[in-house]
């Protein structure tokens, strides 16, 4: 019981980490990107290959995998998305959607449809038992690891100068250029920083979610899940929301393995029934 | 004789804010009454109360006697109560034709019929023309309303409104933005509306509100501050004080 | 034009205007004539065309949503595979006549589409989306769940199609499933013709481009969207149990969320809003498929998610505009090489 309640924080802290990216640009710069997931598929992929090609240990993957998937938003941001911050949603949509379906035909091209594996370091393996619940020792090393990138998340939104100009960036561009804040800097690295999470969130969670080319979509409405259920005017929503979502979905898997996802979709729509903004939004928006 | 527009002790408040502060108007059939106050004194958001896009946190509004504080928009469009937009609101692929048979479809029960043509039954298109010939919008009325001039555009926007049947009209800065040239036509069709519908002016624009109205009620900070004839409304130095005040600003 | 029309009363130009609107256009008569033709050509062909008309008709029912109605749906092939599976069970029931089965499709959808029509008024754009695509989530995993009834991933095996109105049965070229999906879609459109230019369909675009006035001028915007989109999903499953009756089998693939993006992706080359941008985006998505499918089979999602991101930066306006002026230069410069032969 408790276990599973521990791997459900895992997976949810994990999906958080996964999200976050898009609960930015998403939730606060109101961009529907769809393809979000695609740039956690790459850094899955920079993992796999350092790894079987390269001999790269796990560990040393992860910053690749966050550099690169960063990379390349920051490139996409730079070169494609800017055209699209004005536009009307349903552009937003079929732009993403189309990024999604050329990542996913291209890894296929690269990699090939079969399912990749990542052979954790020996040090991670297995479970040990604390206090009477068995903890896997590769889930305590992601709870460790996205809670610590949690909380450095919402230091650097609430404490730091870049925090508060992307606040104000968000809030009236125009404003915020009128006091010499660089708004398109603070949204390109804003969107780098997110697809570099997302890439780093791939690459830790391919064991655990398992990796092929059509990860981004089905993996999209969990991170929208994570998104729209968490509200969109705070960080500290979506995590809940990642949370809850993890549990419900490890949890329902294992007492009730014959509704698979059903739980979920339902428990969503229920949610933005009853609160079409969010569980954790502002009152009053 | 029953009012037809009438308010009492209207109140909003957003949290601590107190948006409009007890309310009370009492607008005869007929009346052409005018709405002013500064920036900021709570005009928007009384609008929003009349009109059912905002609920009154207290107090009632009663059209012809019946209490409409619990209806939707549409509901109290259905029962006489419609409004203008100071910022053009309208439907820029729809025609003029289009967009002032919508309102006389809908008014004539036949908004939801999905199987006739528009104006292939009932005298649609006899009331489309008759709005639009008061406005003098009949020479374009085939094209697209993204097309039209901004005075026309204006026109169409009191047009469509008036094609509602109204008892009673807000109209919210009629002459808002319109160039010096054409203002003069508006003022006009403002002046000629029909006798028997009440239409309450929210302006900001004294010339219009002195030229217009027969009454005045001013707004200040969401309550009246003080109501009258235009006459007395002239004459009152606390007006005055307001809009000077303003002015200095 | 004008010059005629001028001298007419006012009343009497607005009839005509109006009459004119909704008049068929020669290239539209045409295009008719020419799909119905098709029956007698091309008939190692017919297969494919039938796919294409069936695509076209859930276009078609995405554009009444979207296009008419302006809510973007990240879900619509629930209404599609739920025509899909309805059919389906009840041909493998023993209930195989085509045309009542559409009609059950047509309820079964419409039901699902008229209660979630509820949930999809409320909030955002980007609850819309949300809501959308979590019914069609929910509906994939309930098909993929309920494997007695369904099939489960395996799909639905052993319908029975009976001929159309008792006389056409299936062939195997597909001419009979062509004329059959081909007539459904015209009976549609017909529908839609008069829809488009009624006071309800009025009612559509002007909510698509203001809903705040529409409900200033006492429209009832809420009621017009929730028929809006029961429609469509009565369209939507009607064309869904078409594919599920001319391939003879259902599968998740109906409820797949490919199907959903792939019908925007449809109705935004052909043009949404204009009624037969849905079957002009068909057409020239399926072959467009289909040619690059024979270079490769594989790969065809990346060129097609290519033209997409190309489509919406360079802007479908834009490229119309292109478009026009490339005809326009080609035809002249055709017509001079023809002259000077």
């Amino acid at each position: 019981m408790l276990t599973i309640l521990f791997d459900g924080i895992s997976t949810g802290m994990l999906l958080f980490v996964l999200a976050c990216g898009l609960a930015v640009t998403l939730g606060l710069m109101n961009f529907v990107n769809l393809a979000h997931g695609a740039f956690a598929m790459v850094g899955g992929y920079v993992t796999v290959i350092a790894m079987q090609r390269f001999g790269v240990p796990f560990l040393a993957t992860l910053p690749l995998a966050f550099l690169i998937a960063a990379a390349i938003g920051l490139v996409l941001e730079r070169t494609l998305y800017v055209h699209l911050y004005g536009r009307s949603h349903l552009d937003q949509v079929m732009f993403s959607i189309g990024l999604v379906f050329m990542a996913m035909a291209g890894m296929d091209w690269f990699m090939g449809s079969s399912p990749q594996n990542v052979i954790l370091p020996e040090a991670l393996k297995g479970r040990f038992d604390f206090a009477g619940i068995g903890i896997g020792r590769y889930r305590l090393f992601l709870v460790v690891i996205c809670g610590i990138l949690a909380v450095a998340l919402q230091l650097t939104l609430s404490k730091t100068r870049f925090g508060s100009r992307l606040r104000a960036a968000v809030d009236d561009q125009r404003v915020a250029r009128g006091l010499g804040i660089r708004v398109q800097t603070i949204f390109a690295a804003t969107f780098a920083v997110g697809s570099g999470l997302a890439g780093l969130g791939g690459a830790l969670g391919a064991e655990i979610l398992g990796l092929d080319p059509s990860f981004p979509v089905k993996y999209m409405v969990f991170f929208l899940i994570v998104v729209t259920v968490g509200g969109t005017s705070s960080i500290v929503g979506p995590f809940l929301a990642a949370l809850m979502l993890g549990i419900a979905d490890v949890g329902s898997k294992y007492y009730v393995p014959e509704l698979g996802s059903f739980v979920i979709y339902a428990v969503m729509i229920a949610v933005l029934i009853v609160r079409p903004n969010g569980l954790f939004a502002r009152p009053g928006r | 004789m029953t009012l037809a527009l009438e308010t009492r002790g209207l109140m909003k408040s957003f949290g601590g804010l107190i948006a409009t502060n007890d309310v009370s108007l009492q607008l005869p059939k007929g009346a052409r009454h005018a709405l002013i106050g500064p920036n900021g004194a709570g005009k928007t958001t009384l609008i929003n109360l009349l009109t059912g896009v905002l609920a009154p946190t207290s107090g009632e509004i009663l059209l012809d006697g019946r209490d409409i504080g619990s209806l939707g928009v549409e509901q109290r469009v259905g029962l006489g109560l419609t409004r203008t937009f100071q910022i053009n609101q309208l439907f820029p692929d729809l025609t003029a034709i289009e967009t002032v048979a919508l309102a006389v479809s809908e008014r004539q029960g036949r908004g939801g019929d999905w199987w006739r043509r528009v104006g292939t039954k009932g005298p649609v298109l006899e009331e489309v023309i008759e709005v639009l010939d008061r406005f003098d919008l009949t020479d374009r009325m085939t094209e697209q309303t993204r097309y039209l001039p901004y005075g026309k555009q204006r026109l169409l926007e009191i047009a469509v409104a008036l094609a509602t049947k109204p008892r009673v009209l807000l109209l919210d800065e009629p002459a808002a933005g319109v160039p010096e040239g054409e203002r003069e036509e508006i003022l006009n069709a403002v002046a000629d509306l029909p006798k028997d519908v009440t239409v309450v002016l929210i302006e900001h624009d004294m010339d219009l509100v002195f030229r217009f109205a027969e009454s005045i009620s001013v707004l200040v900070a969401g309550a009246v501050l003080t109501e009258g004839t235009v006459a007395e409304i002239k004459a009152d130095p606390r007006v005055k004080a307001v809009y000077l005040g303003e002015g200095e600003v | 034009m004008t010059d005629i029309t001028s001298s007419l009363p006012p009343v009497a130009r607005a009839g005509r205007f109006l009459a004119g609107e909704a008049r068929w256009s020669w290239l539209e008569i045409g295009f008719w004539v020419v799909a119905f033709g098709l029956a007698f050509f091309f008939r190692s062909n017919h297969l494919l065309f039938a796919e294409i008309a069936i695509l076209a008709l859930f276009a078609v029912s995405l554009d009444i949503i979207l296009g008419y109605a302006g809510i973007v749906s990240l879900g619509h092939a629930a209404f599609f595979g739920l025509g899909a599976y309805t059919v389906g069970i009840m041909a493998r029931s023993g209930w195989g006549d085509p045309l009542t089965g559409l009609a059950a499709a047509g309820v079964t959808a419409g039901i699902l589409g008229f209660f979630t029509s509820f949930l999809v008024l409320r909030g955002s754009d980007l609850t819309r989306l949300m809501i959308t695509l979590g019914v069609a989530s929910l509906l994939h995993e309930t098909a993929n769940k309920l494997d007695w009834l369904t099939g489960g991933a395996d799909g639905l095996q052993g319908m029975m199609v009976g001929p159309v109105l008792g006389r056409f049965s299936f062939d195997l070229y597909g001419t009979t499933a062509y004329v059959y999906a081909l007539s459904v879609l015209f009976v549609v459109v017909l529908g839609l013709r008069i829809l488009v230019h009624s006071p309800f369909g009025h009612a559509l675009r002007a909510i698509r481009d203001n809903p705040l006035r529409a409900r200033a001028i006492g429209i009832p915007v809420n009621r017009r969207l929730i028929a809006a989109y029961t429609l469509a999903a009565v369209i939507a499953g009607i064309a869904g149990a078409l594919l599920a009756q001319t391939s003879g089998f259902a599968s998740l693939d109906v409820l797949e969320f490919h199907r959903s993006a792939d019908v925007m992706l449809v109705l935004v080359i052909g043009g949404s809003g204009r009624l037969y941008g849905g079957i002009l985006g068909a057409i020239v998505f399926r072959f467009a498929q289909d040619a690059i499918s024979t270079i490769t089979p594989q790969y065809w999602q990346f060129w097609i998610g290519m033209g997409l991101v190309i489509l919406v930066l360079a802007g479908r306006d834009r490229l119309e505009t292109v478009g026009r002026k490339i005809v326009g230069r080609a035809l002249p410069w055709i017509a001079n090489k023809e002259a000077a032969r």
